[in-house]
């Protein structure tokens, strides 16, 4: 509970643990607010039905509620309709020159509270992926400030997880993102980090994750727990192995 | 979304721009083209013509979904291109094989390319016209460019939103150059453009726009001219197919006896993960294109058996360098970088 988990990726693609995160959450009963902006709807919804959950169904018993951005950007740009003053879109920043994002925490704030019919386990904030958020024209502060928003908001108030995936890359050129990247590290609790493997391709070990648990943030002296585990994509799961030990090595 | 970085003189990229959009008139695609160097008309006029042989298995097709990316090289400049994988439904109504061979040495006959409807952007052109237009801060001619798609797509009906409209079929969006200076954007031309975010800003809104209709987009790019990487780095994390054309042209590897088969490297970069956790990887990774006299084809570079027993220390470093970045496609080949000599 009010935990804040950092899903990292470098040179290759983290999004299968936002799927399970997805699935996860909604199979244990929680309220989650997606805020998709790299995929369609219908790219989370068959492979979540790959792995047993339905998002259709979620969202119409209000479990779910998906922003999917890659549609929110159209109507912004080509919708002719006027927005009504009392609900501007969660992608605002994008149209102005101010780049705050204070539409999107506004969108995830009421999205996550509670209304008084509810009766789910918790509150779950998920994002795929931050790092797109630069792209379309937000500073990195604006980026810094909203996640923060959105953990006093999530993670404090209301007892709430938040999971978010943002790419990294060892030499990158991108500073902001660099910048994002670190302070975040810093203030999570949980750090998945997907890799590709350091020695190039292999069709039966498709990376390295490392899972870094946070314990010096609990100011008991301990580090960090570290473990790293290899992993194997399939269709419809991800199998996980200690190093060196893959099937197929076996 | 496929992004194509081209190549240095952009020889090869206009190539494979061309492929795209002959394939389409051939399968009866609707064609979208825009550029803002050769006029529309002039691109269509040279399509090459198919080769209406039957027997042949066309590879070009093939090899756009299969590669796997490379080491970059710092020295060279590396020309990408992207594929753009459709979000479609429905498959394209065509014959089972995949793909068509062409011939580069004839051009399209005027009755097969005027035989589907296609829609043209010629950005001089379009910049004399009024219109305002929304452009949440982005250059004028990449919000005139995504009108004019977004345009496109709801009166044709692509997106769906036309339920009489029986017969689907698939548009196909081919951009030339993008990036470049004149569409108006300085980050191929300034180490710190005036706006970073317009072409990340304009390949985000493509990309619902696709996702929202039976469409298909190549996008060429100089991408050796943009002097900010962290526009790379995130361009490749807005696409769905990234890949790199490195022609060798006035590089050293022109001589470089390794590649005297070849015009030029293709570098896959990223290759898509579409509705399912795994996507489809091939197990080579290097790959070489070549221009013969009629066909543009596009191989596994594998390297000729080191038989000979003078060649100079120089060169057999060199080989044995590459050889260290090429993965398990080619053959037996030293793997240390020095050669010892008892």
């Amino acid at each position: 509970q009010g935990k804040f988990t950092l899903l990292r990726d470098t040179r290759t693609d983290g999004s299968f643990l936002v799927h399970h995160f997805l699935s996860f959450y909604l199979r244990a009963g929680c309220k989650v607010c997606f805020v998709a902006l790299l995929q369609s709807f219908s790219h989370y919804n068959i492979v979540a039905q790959k792995l047993g959950v339905s998002l259709t169904a979620a969202k119409e018993r209000g479990q779910l509620v998906f922003l999917e951005g890659l549609k929110s950007c159209l109507d912004l740009l080509f919708g002719e309709k006027e927005e009504q003053p009392g609900q501007p879109s969660p992608l605002q920043f994008m149209s102005e020159s101010t780049s705050n994002l204070k539409a999107l925490f506004d969108f995830v704030r009421t999205s996550l509270t509670p209304t008084g019919s509810d009766s789910w386990k918790g509150s779950v904030l998920l994002m795929d992926d931050l790092s797109v958020l630069l792209s379309l024209g937000a500073a990195p502060v604006a980026v810094l400030d909203f996640i923060h928003y959105c953990r006093v908001a999530v993670c404090s108030q209301l007892k709430g997880n938040v999971v978010v995936l943002v790419h990294s890359n060892e030499d990158s050129e991108d500073e902001e993102n660099e910048l994002i990247v670190n302070s975040l590290c810093h203030h999570s609790d949980l750090i998945l980090w997907v890799e590709g493997l350091a020695t190039g391709f292999c069709k039966d070990v498709h990376g390295q994750i490392k899972i870094i648990r946070r314990v010096s943030l609990e100011l008991t002296a301990e580090q960090d727990r570290v473990q790293i585990y290899q992993y194997k994509i399939q269709d419809k799961n991800v199998t996980f192995f200690a190093r060196g030990l893959s099937a197929a090595v076996l | 979304l496929v992004f194509t970085e081209e190549d240095k003189y952009g020889l090869y990229s206009n190539l494979l721009f061309k492929y795209f959009l002959a394939e389409g008139v051939v399968c009866g695609h609707d064609l979208f083209v825009a550029s803002a160097r050769d006029h529309p008309d002039n691109i269509l006029k040279e399509l090459p013509a198919p080769l209406l042989d039957d027997t042949n298995r066309n590879e070009l097709g093939e090899e756009a979904t299969a590669v796997k990316s490379q080491d970059f090289q710092d020295s060279m400049k590396i020309a990408w291109r992207y594929q753009n994988l459709p979000k479609m439904e429905a498959s394209p109504t065509t014959s089972t094989k995949f793909g068509h061979y062409y011939d580069v040495s004839k051009t399209m006959s005027p009755e097969l390319s005027r035989s589907i409807k296609w829609h043209s952007f010629y950005l001089p052109e379009e910049l004399s016209s009024q219109p305002k237009m929304k452009t949440c801060n982005m250059k004028s001619a990449y919000a005139r460019l995504l009108h004019s798609i977004q345009r496109i797509i709801y009166q044709e009906g692509f997106d769906g939103s036309d339920p009489q409209k029986k017969q689907k079929n698939i548009l196909r969006i081919g951009i030339q150059s993008l990036g470049s200076m004149l569409w108006g954007d300085d980050i191929c031309s300034s180490d710190t453009p005036e706006d970073i975010h317009s072409l990340t800003k304009f390949l985000y809104v493509l990309r619902g726009l696709l996702r929202k209709s039976l469409s298909a987009c190549i996008i060429t790019v100089p991408a050796h001219l943009i002097q900010n990487k962290a526009i790379m780095e995130r361009v490749t994390n807005l696409s769905d197919t990234v890949v790199g054309l490195e022609s060798f042209i006035g590089s050293e590897r022109e001589t470089n006896p390794l590649y005297k088969d070849y015009h030029g490297l293709v570098h896959v970069h990223q290759i898509p993960r579409l509705n399912s956790l795994i996507c489809d990887v091939s197990d080579t990774k290097d790959l070489a294109f070549r221009l013969k006299r009629k066909l543009f084809t596009i191989e596994r570079l594998h390297l000729p058996p080191d038989l000979s027993d003078t060649v100079s220390r120089a060169s057999k470093q060199d080989l044995a360098e590459s050889a260290k970045l090429l993965s398990s496609g080619c053959g037996a080949m030293a793997i240390g970088k020095k050669h010892l000599d008892f």
